[in-house]
């Protein structure tokens, strides 16, 4: 999938991945895809809930390597 | 996003590991956009209180229990595992190799995103903690009623 930004988060635990992207996604203008790479299995559910508070779109998450891809569209006003 | 929603956290415990999760679901519960308020009470206040400088207490018995009940994020214990020191020292090891934030960390952290660091007054006044015991970091002073008038509007009130 394509994104216009990546956050690396490899090595991180929750909920150091949230706060990161929650911090990232303020810098990118709405519509813009943000791709989360991380390998804290919590993420594959945490992200979706993150999006489902704040209003962003979840596009879809990848699992591949010991990693996981989460790509994040910013929808929120 | 219209009105925001509200997370209010009781902090009793004094204790690494429960500090760690109220940290952990408060610095959440901001990046997910709620207006987090943490409510400090009796041992929780050991989390807030400055780690370098003396005892900062009046009366001999009081500066007493201030001693023994010194507080401080860097000094907090395990709630469970403690063994004199080790335990805890080895918990604090795996969590610094999973790149984990300290208690310390997470204090700066929350206060950069908004959280609302609030010590109780009445647990100042009984153990003559002063203002000044607390780091930088910390709101001022209130009582039960503030806390109830903050969790009467919150969405999700935590007792930890």
């Amino acid at each position: 999938m394509k994104a216009d930004h990546t956050l690396d988060c490899v090595g991180l635990y929750c909920p150091m991945p949230i706060v990161k992207t929650a911090k990232k996604m303020k810098e990118l203008k709405t519509g813009e895809v943000l791709e989360v790479v991380a390998d804290d299995k919590g993420i594959k559910q945490d992200m979706p809930a993150w999006c489902q508070t704040t209003g962003n779109e979840c596009l879809g998450v990848e699992e591949g390597g010991g990693e996981i891809r989460v790509y994040v569209k910013k929808t929120q006003k | 996003m219209a009105e925001k929603e509200k997370l209010t956290i009781i902090v009793l415990s004094g204790e690494l590991d429960k500090a760690l999760a109220a940290f952990i679901i408060a610095t959440t519960g901001a990046s997910m956009g709620m207006d987090v308020t943490m409510f400090f009470t009796f041992w929780g206040l050991n989390i807030l209180k400055k780690n370098e400088g003396g005892v900062k207490s009046k009366g001999l018995m009081k500066k007493m229990l201030n001693f023994m009940n010194r507080g401080g994020s860097k000094r907090l214990k395990l709630s469970q595992f403690h063994m004199f020191g080790l335990g805890t020292a080895m918990m604090k090891k795996f969590m610094k190799e999973s790149k984990m934030p300290t208690v310390d960390e997470f204090i700066t952290m929350a206060k950069d995103m908004g959280v609302k660091l609030i010590p109780c007054s009445t647990t100042c006044g009984v153990m003559a903690i002063g203002e000044g015991a607390f780091r930088e970091e910390v709101g001022s002073l209130a009582g039960a009623a503030y806390f109830l008038n903050e969790a009467r509007q919150s969405k999700v009130t935590l007792f930890i």
